[in-house]
């Protein structure tokens, strides 16, 4: 995995140190104060910040413009795109619109169905899906070529990623699909957030039989509960989400307003284990519209200062 | 047992109410009839299976139909009775004269004369 | 099949309530098969039509025909020595009958009784469930015999995505993962390493994506 692009994050993973990522929602609004406030929180205390692209299919500010604020306070936005909403003409266009500033860093993603969000009577795009999305920046960045064969002036240059979700049924494609990830041309992984540990290193077993740690970056995913109520939003109505009994139970053992430092602590327990856990390559803290508490997460699991490159 | 029954009402016989289908709960409302009622085997007890299930959906149907143009769902209804209990069958033609008498004649007839005129 | 829906009465009504001689028209096809448009339905609404006007006071005459197909010129032909006696037509074929009906008689009004809905299987009566949306280039031999187009709510070709919990889908629990039964499939058929092949971008121009399309047959075209 030879340096190919001007990536913060790339270098960073390449340099062997665990990398760490998070994630800003942009604002249901056009204040770009929304974004850079919560990159100001958090900015000294991760190597790259991912923006989310319309996630849960509920409008918000672009993922593009939100990475192009970032871009300007100097720091290293990862472009997510969701295929949801774009077909191959758009999504080609707005990969060439987050290289024309410099944006470094690509995360593909298929897209929460439409029906989880705010226009659930919209029509969804799918022409591509996320592995052929990977295979698309890839072919864009290394062969400078669009999709139609014609040359790209100037082509893009980006870390692409994509995410894994080792929770998800059937067990049994878990890593296959990974594979298959890699084999489209993902650089990185960012993972679903991990609350069952066991089963998060069965996985993480199963693809180092494969060799796959050694061909992709693996970020693991967490992301802090505020609440036991959240906890159990989590487990019951987030499709794809593995939140163990146990851990449900001990949210639920303390009082309502020691609840909020009980999910800081799982979360920070879950990094220190996860640390140990070979191939596990960095972190992505998606502390969902609670930001302020990324400096303490990484702090308390040892992995602040980051790293100067 | 020579039980009474309305002499208003005009049975039609048929061999399972499974073969009631309904359009002929909708003809019969069409023709002027102010009242529908279809007597089925109890449930469970039909010789055909599920005969006096799909007379039940049938008959929710035709109610649903009824209410949508106007002469009312309340018009039509099942029952179900085992062959033995003949006065329970005269019990149900009371109940349902006395519905239907409370609910008046079937609007269409009404309407056919007038453009009859 | 085409697997079509009965429309609501009351849209019926409100779509023909300005015409005096109505002719509604089955199809013996799909629609029959699926209890939407056949015979039985066509005598249902014309029935439940004639009550809802006479008890407006309204003269509507209402006719009834069920023709063979309403796709075909040869049956819609049917129709051409009595259409004029017809205000407008309802028709309870799927939505290709009620334009070619459309296209045959071009001043006759034509109003649809059904809502068409896709094209697949009855899973058991009562049950209807999709299986191909007709993207013109069928891949199912490549995904052990299960259209992921037709049956994952993101048409991945590539899936499943990350919300396939228990064997079902993200939208709803009610419907099954294509891409839990594709995989499923594949082992029984011994065939999971076939799951790591990398299915390609699709061309979309032979689906709707394309434009409306034709097939044309030379060689059985007279």
């Amino acid at each position: 995995m030879s340096t190919k692009t001007p990536s913060k994050l790339e270098k960073i993973l390449d340099s062997g140190a665990l990398a760490v990522t998070s994630e800003c929602g942009p604002p249901r609004g056009s204040d770009p104060a929304a974004i850079t406030r919560k990159a100001e929180m958090i900015k000294d205390y991760v190597d790259a910040i991912n923006i989310t692209d319309n996630q849960t299919s509920v409008t918000r500010l672009c993922s593009l413009a939100a990475c192009i604020h970032l871009k300007q306070m100097g720091l290293e936005p990862v472009l997510q795109m969701v295929v949801r909403d774009r077909n191959r003409i758009a999504v080609q266009s707005d990969i060439l619109g987050a290289a024309s500033f410099d944006i470094y860093n690509m995360l593909c993603l298929s897209g929460d169905h439409q029906q989880f969000g705010d226009n659930p009577q919209g029509q969804n795009v799918f022409d591509l899906d996320s592995m052929q999305l990977l295979q698309t920046v890839r072919r864009m960045r290394d062969e400078g070529k669009f999709l139609g064969g014609d040359d790209i002036q100037r082509p893009p240059r980006m870390l692409v990623g994509a995410a894994a979700n080792p929770f998800a049924d059937p067990f049994e494609i878990r890593v296959p699909r990974l594979a298959k990830k890699i084999a489209a041309g993902a650089e990185f992984i960012q993972t679903q957030c991990i609350y069952n540990l066991e089963k998060f290193e069965e996985w993480m077993k199963l693809a180092r039989d494969r060799g796959l740690h050694e061909k992709v970056h693996i970020l693991a995913g967490v992301t802090p509960f505020k609440s036991a109520g959240m906890a159990k939003y989590m487990k019951n109505r987030v499709p794809g989400m593995d939140v163990p009994d146990d851990v449900v139970k001990r949210m639920s053992g303390v009082p309502k307003e020691n609840q909020p430092q009980e999910g800081i602590d799982i979360c920070v327990e879950t990094i220190t284990r996860l640390q140990e856990c070979e191939g596990v390559r960095g972190f992505h803290i998606m502390a969902i519209e609670w930001e302020e508490k990324v400096p303490e997460i990484v702090e308390r699991s040892g992995l602040y200062p980051r790293p100067q490159v | 047992m020579r039980l009474r029954y309305p002499d208003t009402i005009r049975i039609v016989r048929v061999p399972c109410t499974g073969k009631v289908d309904v359009l002929h709960i909708l003809r019969a409302f069409e023709k002027g009839a102010d009242g529908v009622y279809v007597v089925g085997c109890l449930e469970g007890d039909c010789r055909f299976e599920n005969g006096n299930l799909r007379a039940r959906k049938r008959v929710e149907q035709a109610k649903a139909i009824l209410n949508k143009v106007g002469i009312g769902g309340d018009r039509v209804k099942m029952f179900n009775l085992s062959s033995g209990e003949g006065p329970k069958f005269a019990e149900y033609a009371v109940e349902m004269t006395q519905k239907i008498e409370a609910l008046g004649p079937n609007p269409i007839k009404k309407a056919k004369e007038k453009l009859a005129a | 099949m085409i697997v079509a829906e009965k429309k609501p009465i009351e849209e019926i009504i409100d779509m023909v309530k300005d015409h005096e001689k109505l002719l509604v028209v089955g199809c013996n096809e799909c629609v029959t098969v699926c209890e939407a448009g056949g015979k039985k339905e066509v005598g249902v609404l014309a029935s439940a039509l004639r009550m809802y006007f006479m008890n407006q006071g309204k003269k509507v005459d209402i006719d009834e025909i069920t023709l063979e197909r309403q796709c075909d010129h040869e049956y819609l032909e049917e129709l051409r020595a009595r259409i004029d006696q017809y205000d407008a037509v309802i028709s309870l074929a799927c939505g290709v009958g009620v334009q070619f009906m459309a296209e045959t008689y071009f001043n006759t009004p034509v109003y649809p009784g059904v809502n068409t809905c896709f094209m697949g299987v009855t899973e058991e009566r009562g049950v209807w469930s999709e299986r191909c949306q007709g993207c013109g280039q069928c891949i199912l031999g490549r995904t052990a015999g299960i259209c992921p187009i037709s049956r994952c709510a993101k048409r991945l070709l590539n899936g499943p995505c990350g919300g396939s919990a228990k064997g079902k889908c993200e939208i709803s629990k009610d419907l099954d993962c294509a891409w839990q039964l594709i995989i499923d499939r594949l082992q029984e058929l011994d065939r999971l390493d076939d799951y790591e092949e990398i299915a390609p971008i699709k061309d979309w121009s032979t689906e709707r994506a394309g434009g409306p399309r034709t097939v044309v047959r030379e060689d059985v075209r007279q």
